[in-house]
């Protein structure tokens, strides 16, 4: 962990709830970063981890934007820092529904003009800010508050969809593995043109774990390879360390489900699935980091 | 520079003297043409401008809004069905206090898919906190484009300003168009909390009602300031250019008992009706608002008004009579004309005034 600066950017003030990990990333993302950054925030979390007016938790400057906005708002940032001659790095800390639901379009428009600047999505998997909605990004079979009985669809493949804009970098994070979190972004800000960062950020309160196991619940999701670490240089997929393992021999998925509330009520049938999904999803990696497509 | 230009084309020479840093547009009939010049000249590097070609109008005006919060210039144009989409953006620019300045070309809204000209467009965008401007010939078109951004950009104002323009009866027909030397009529942008990595700042963060309520005072505090900056704006763009404009163009208003009160094109055809109307004994005149945020004070007392509408709010009337009414307490007669598009001649205006009914409400070529 040496390497990582002891500089904090996320200072006292933050209204986050105890254990979040999306604020874990955060801070990692901005010593990575360093203080010539500005972060584009959408409504979501972040708006409320960053504290009330006149205070801010934050050490850099941070621009709140409308929900559906921010990829189209750090566009027009991103130019202007250019036509200013500034070299300033763009951060868009976007949360899942800000991202895979309302703010695609915007996303999607940024990623196809090759857009400056960096869009990092963390991913608690449901809309935090308004009490745990569902969202495009919720799993098959997970309690929220709009699918009492579980949701019914799977969750929506947004690294296929950013993939598929061809950006020159993108990969995947999760707090539990902050050092590997914190190389990404420093190689995604070395390079020009849009780059994308997808990190899994557990959430005690809509995950329903206690505050205390998020670092474990992080874990679990690598291990039992529901989550897998990678990144895609210029098209190129490496699996990244911490994931090793789990390509080759995943946990069970119910490791990872049974540590959490919002999967009690899902059926032997929905443990099967999200187990099927994962394998499928394990192949199909192993086979492109392997270049057989 | 005397020149033959449509209002739209004026509209990008205006902007291109201006030289924003960055624009961000999406095109929309009939107000494609501006973003098309613009687009032209950045290609040919006649003007040092990021030009972003978002993928929607919402994404246009957050785009500028990412940029301006920078501190530098920027440029937007839409109309219609694009400007109500924008509308929740429109909200965010005035509130985070960004001096976006914006050409709207005024266009009917859906259904009833219509491309022609209408003022309920940018109406329903009055509680936004934008000055809204409406011009009514091309060289006004031009002229009030380049007070804008000095407008808008002034320290006392610091809210964005939109340029109304009636869609094709300006934005497609050419008039003559005479180019100013600009000199240093607008200087460089300065925004006093532009984003600054040295300063670091939260923008737009969570505010309680005591801090909310004042950054509303202030916006409308700007608004009130705004008129002595219009003002002063225009006296001086009169002194350096020669062109004078004020809250309202008045026509032979001095001595008149009746007069037509209008906005956009109409109020250029309002006047060849008081013309018709003198001619037959009538002492008419007109007054053509062309502010309508800040809404001026107008001076009416002891005639008789006449107010055409090119908009309607459902329900309740014609939105420049009410807006008239509840400012000054004059009764008018209230004609709903010209929506879509529909064809208003001087000889039509010149009927409404003969057949005036002060108090009453009449949609031209349907309730007569
Ligand atoms: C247009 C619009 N619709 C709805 C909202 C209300 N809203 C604010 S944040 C949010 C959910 C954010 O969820 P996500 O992006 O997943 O981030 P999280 O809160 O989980 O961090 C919603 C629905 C809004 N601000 N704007
Ligand atoms: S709801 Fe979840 S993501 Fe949001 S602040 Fe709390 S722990 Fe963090």
């Amino acid at each position: 962990m040496s390497e990582i600066p002891k500089e904090e950017y996320i200072t006292t003030c933050t209204a986050a709830c105890a254990g979040c990990s999306s604020s874990l990333s955060l801070r990692y993302v901005l010593k990575a970063a360093g203080p010539d950054t500005v972060l584009v925030v959408p409504a979501c979390c972040t708006s409320v981890i960053q504290g009330m007016y006149p205070n801010t938790s934050f050490n850099v400057p941070v621009y709140n934007i409308a929900f559906a906005a921010a990829a189209a708002c750090a566009s027009g940032m991103s130019k202007a820092f250019k036509s200013a001659g500034k070299k300033t790095n763009v951060i868009v800390y976007a949360g899942d529904g800000g991202t895979v639901d309302i703010g695609i379009q915007a996303l999607s428009g940024a990623f196809e003009r090759g857009t400056n600047f960096l869009y990092i999505c963390y991913d608690n998997e449901a809309y935090g800010n308004t009490g745990m909605q569902r969202s495009g990004a919720t799993p098959l079979g997970a309690l929220t508050t709009t699918t009492p009985a579980g949701k019914t669809e799977t969750k929506k493949d947004l690294d296929q969809i950013v993939a598929a804009h061809n950006p020159p970098y993108m990969a995947t994070a999760c707090s539990a593995y902050p050092l590997d979190l914190y190389k990404k972004v420093k190689k995604a800000l070395s390079i020009e043109g849009p780059k994308f960062i997808h990190i899994l950020a557990p959430c005690p309160p809509g995950w329903r774990y206690n505050s205390d196991k998020t670092i474990e619940i992080g874990k679990l999701a690598v291990k039992t390879g529901s989550w897998v670490l990678y990144e895609r240089e210029y098209g190129k997929l490496t699996v990244s360390g911490p994931s090793r393992t789990a390509l080759k021999k995943p946990h069970p998925i119910e490791e990872y489900i049974r540590a959490q509330g919002r999967f009690k009520k899902a059926t032997p049938e929905i443990v099967a699935e999200l187990q099927q999904s994962i394998e499928k999803n394990l192949a199909r990696i192993k086979k492109e980091e392997e270049g057989i497509c | 520079m005397l020149m033959i230009s449509t209002g739209n084309k004026a509209i990008a020479a205006a902007v291109k003297q201006a030289r924003p840093s960055v624009v961000a547009a999406y095109p929309i009939t009939p107000q494609t043409e501006i973003i098309e010049q613009i687009a032209s000249y950045v290609a040919n590097g006649e003007v040092e401008t990021e030009y972003i070609p978002v993928e929607s109008e919402h994404s246009a005006m957050a785009a500028c809004i990412g940029a301006s919060v920078t501190g530098v210039r920027t440029f937007t144009a839409t109309s219609s069905h694009g400007l109500l989409y924008m509308h929740e953006m429109l909200h965010w620019a005035a509130g985070a206090r960004l001096p976006i300045v914006m050409a709207n070309v005024n266009r009917a809204v859906g259904p009833g898919w219509n491309t022609w000209a209408e003022h309920t467009d940018a109406f329903s965008q009055r509680d936004t906190g934008w000055l809204q401007v409406f011009v009514g010939t091309v060289q006004e078109a031009y002229d009030a484009t380049l007070m804008a951004f000095r407008i808008a950009e002034d320290e006392r104002v610091l809210l964005p300003v939109m340029v109304n323009l009636d869609g094709f009866t300006l934005s497609h027909i050419m008039q003559s168009l005479e180019t100013v030397d600009l000199g240093d009529f607008i200087p460089p942008t300065r925004l006093p909390y532009a984003i600054d990595v040295k300063n670091p700042m939260g923008y737009g963060p969570m505010t309680g009602p005591d801090d909310y309520f004042r950054f509303r005072w202030d916006i409308e505090r700007s608004m009130r300031d705004a008129r002595d900056v219009i003002r002063e704006t225009e006296e001086e763009f009169a002194r350096r250019f020669g062109r004078k404009y004020g809250p309202a163009e008045e026509y032979l208003c001095e001595d008149a008992e009746v007069v037509v009160v209008s906005m956009g094109t109409l109020g250029k055809e309002a006047e060849v009706a008081v013309d018709l109307l003198r001619k037959e004994g009538v002492k008419a005149g007109s007054m053509r608002l062309r502010w309508f945020r800040p809404f001026p004070d107008l001076d009416l007392k002891g005639r008789e008004v006449v107010v055409i509408d090119r908009d309607y709010s459902f329900g309740f009337g014609g939105v420049v009579a009410a807006s008239l009414k509840a400012k000054t307490g004059i009764e008018c007669y209230n004609v709903i004309a010209g929506l879509g598009g529909q064809e208003v001649t001087y000889d039509d205006i010149a009927d409404f005034v003969r057949n005036r009914r002060i108090g009453e409400e009449m949609w031209f070529g349907v309730s007569e």
